[in-house]
């Protein structure tokens, strides 16, 4: 396996590495919250980081496995295409925004925004997020075994929300919508192939109510 | 009869309430909801119509018009890029989004711009294929919407510009109405079809410049440091935002004056924020000038240019370059005396029309309408804008050899006088026929 030791390797000959011609498994070792590291992959390359990452680790990601051993800065996996990216630690704020594809799986908390505009990526937190969670989420799945923040999802669009703890105060436009067996089957596929040990009956779903998506005077106390 | 003659003669306007401000009250209050259009600020501002260039005569040496060369060419992100972009003359293409603008408009302003030797802007809602095709040199917007962003169209862009805000709209967020939001558009966007599209006006992923240093670390990154990066700016606290701009570590600076145009903001936004372009070049060039970075991140200038004479102000007063959007969908036929009917669907009229958010665009710029679309072929569209540009070019030239410059980038403020104690002042430039700088206390 070939090693990256961030102590005395650069990012940047990490990151040329990865665009140019990466094979096989890759080890990054001594991250110490350096920004940046791994972005912009587009090869199936699976990538360990050993440690804690600074801002936007994994951003872009095109079909990449890449697994973070610590804790992530804020704007990890940002607009991650496909491929998925495992944080074994908490994430910082903006996880996964506007990701618009592949698979992220935060296993402690993540931090306030954690899928901020996503278009289509599925964002599985073992734990709980913080406010503003989903802020304009397009598209994709959010999916919150522990609690979520006040605000979540705002002016949502149709992007679906599982939340299995407490929720605040809920977004503008945002409402509990009914579970079906159809979702309920989803959710347990997703939680299977993310390997997060969690029911899918115990979820309540959030989503779009699509009072905002054409301007009504009506509606007016809600923009 | 006389009796009423005499009448209408003795009616007075109010000053307060004039026709246009009573029109809108009534609007207002049988719709419930601000204006939404398109264009740019339509009240009289200053700009550079009050600056004069002060010719060669005794003092100074002119240029032989055609025969003394006058060069045109500027070099965009020398700063960091291994790949700045050269262009052929000081006059880009703003960003102007897909889904704003038809697909015909795109082609035909891609070609005009590979055919003049200078570069296109995407716009928010992606890069589409005809755009790229049909571009030489591309700038990829990365907008707070991040529609359509990907990783794929970063890496094959000539620049990336991320857009902090717009002259027309500081502090605002982008707008598509639903009846521009077709199948095409709404999937390059991940959005819902016919739905009042109202993009952030906030990034997700950063928030101050601080974060948008380490931002621009990433996308430089992805990029292998190869393609040079613009932040965008609406003009509002020029000064503060220019360093700041530089400090996260921009190569180029775009500042978009109040006059900027757009394709459907709130009209309120449209005419009370921002500050013009006149001042807005000068605080720039200041700004840049502090830093000792004057000249080493390029400063492109936008918001209501519209001729030769425009442009080589603007770049006497410092900047690099410039930037048009409104004047090159003029180029291509918006507010052209044809299809009147059409103007009439919409209540307007040729002169008068900002009706870009309706999608129903007489001229076919700012339209999916198939049946509109095919009034802008590419092909003619490409030509009339090629001949705008080109007489832009020999309008800038003439007045630089007339200041006697062999190079457009040349020129420079004491080339100019101002006719106005207000462009005196907003531009720093002596009143003609004295040398007071309104507020220059040195
Ligand atoms: C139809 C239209 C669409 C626009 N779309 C965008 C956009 O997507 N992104 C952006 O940064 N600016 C957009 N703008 C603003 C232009 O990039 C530019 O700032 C402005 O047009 C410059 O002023 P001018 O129109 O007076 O030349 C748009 C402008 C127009 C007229
Ligand atoms: S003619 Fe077309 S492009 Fe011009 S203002 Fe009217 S709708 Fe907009």
């Amino acid at each position: 396996m070939k090693v990256f030791d961030l102590n005395t390797d650069s990012v940047r000959a990490l990151n040329q590495y990865l665009h140019d011609s990466p094979s096989g498994n890759l080890s990054v070792t001594n991250p110490a919250g350096r920004h940046c590291i791994a972005c912009g992959i587009d090869d199936a390359v699976e990538v360990s980081i050993d440690g804690h990452v600074g801002y936007y680790c994994a951003g872009m990601n095109k079909t990449a496995q890449i697994t973070i051993g610590g804790n992530a800065g804020p704007g990890v996996a940002e607009n991650i295409m496909s491929g998925s990216v495992r944080i074994k630690g908490n994430a910082s704020q903006s996880a996964g925004a506007s990701g618009r594809g592949g698979t992220l799986v935060i296993e402690g908390d993540a931090s306030a925004r954690c899928g901020i505009s996503m278009k289509g990526v599925d964002i599985v937190v073992a734990g709980s997020v913080g406010h503003l969670s989903a802020f304009m989420a397009q598209k994709g799945r959010l999916v919150v075994c522990g609690d979520a923040g006040d605000f979540l999802g705002d002016s949502i669009y149709e992007a679906c929300i599982y939340v299995r703890g407490k929720v605040g105060e809920l977004g503008a436009d945002c409402i509990e919508k009914e579970m079906t067996a159809a979702h309920v089957h989803g959710l347990e596929d997703l939680l299977v192939a993310t390997g997060v040990a969690a029911n899918a009956d115990d979820f309540r779903r959030y989503g779009s109510a699509r009072k905002l998506y054409n301007f009504d005077i009506d509606h007016a106390d809600d923009y | 009869m006389p009796m009423t003659t005499e009448r209408k003669l003795s009616l007075r306007p109010s000053a307060t309430f004039p026709q246009h401000v009573l029109d809108e009250i009534h609007r207002a209050a049988d719709q419930g909801i601000y204006e939404i259009r398109g264009f740019g600020a339509k009240r009289s501002l200053p700009t550079f119509d009050d600056l004069v260039f002060l010719g060669a005569s005794m003092s100074r040496y002119a240029l032989e018009g055609y025969r003394e060369k006058c060069a045109t060419d500027v070099v965009m992100g020398t700063r960091h890029a291994k790949k700045p972009i050269e262009l052929k003359i000081p006059i880009t293409i703003a960003g102007m989004s897909f889904g704003a603008l038809g697909a015909n408009a795109k082609e035909a302003i891609g070609r005009a711009a590979t055919a003049m030797g200078t570069s296109t802007t995407t716009g928010d809602g992606g890069m589409t294929e005809e755009e790229r095709q049909s571009s030489k040199t591309l700038v990829y917007q990365v907008l707070p919407s991040r529609y359509g962003l990907n990783p794929d169209d970063i890496r094959r862009a000539d620049a990336l510009e991320i857009v902090v805000g717009q002259g027309a709209k500081p502090g605002g967020g982008g707008m598509l109405l639903g009846h521009k939001v077709t199948e095409r558009v709404a999937g390059m966007r991940d959005l819902p079809v016919d739905i009042d599209q109202r993009s952030a006006c906030r990034h997700p992923d950063w928030t101050g410049p601080d974060d948008l240093a380490i931002k621009i670390q990433e996308l430089r990154e992805i990029t292998d440091w190869e393609i040079p990066i613009y932040i965008k700016i609406g003009a509002t606290r020029v000064s503060y935002d220019v360093a700041l701009a530089v400090k996260s570590g921009a190569d180029v600076i775009v500042v978009d004056g109040m006059q900027g145009g757009t394709a459907a903001t709130q009209d309120v936004f449209i005419e009370h924020v921002g500050i013009p372009t006149l001042p807005a070049v000068r605080m720039a060039v200041e700004a840049l000038q502090e830093l000792g970075m004057h000249r080493k991140v390029q400063l492109i200038v936008s918001g209501g240019i519209r001729s030769g004479a425009d442009v080589a102000k603007a770049l006497a007063l410092g900047a690099d370059a410039v930037s048009i959007g409104s004047a090159a969908m003029v180029a291509l036929g918006c507010n052209r005396s044809v299809y009147l009917e059409d103007y009439e669907a919409l209540g307007t009229a040729p002169g008068y029309c900002h009706h870009c958010h309706t999608g129903r665009c007489p001229v076919g710029i700012t339209t999916h309408d198939a049946e509109l679309e095919e009034r802008l072929q590419p092909e003619q569209g490409a030509r009339r804008l090629r001949n705008y540009l080109t007489t832009m070019v020999l309008e800038i030239q003439t007045l630089a050899r007339a200041c006697g410059k062999s190079h457009v980038l040349n020129l420079e403020p004491e080339d100019l006088a101002a006719l106005t104690i207000e462009a005196a002042a907003m531009a720093k430039v002596p009143l003609a026929g004295t040398d007071w700088i309104p507020g220059n206390n040195k």
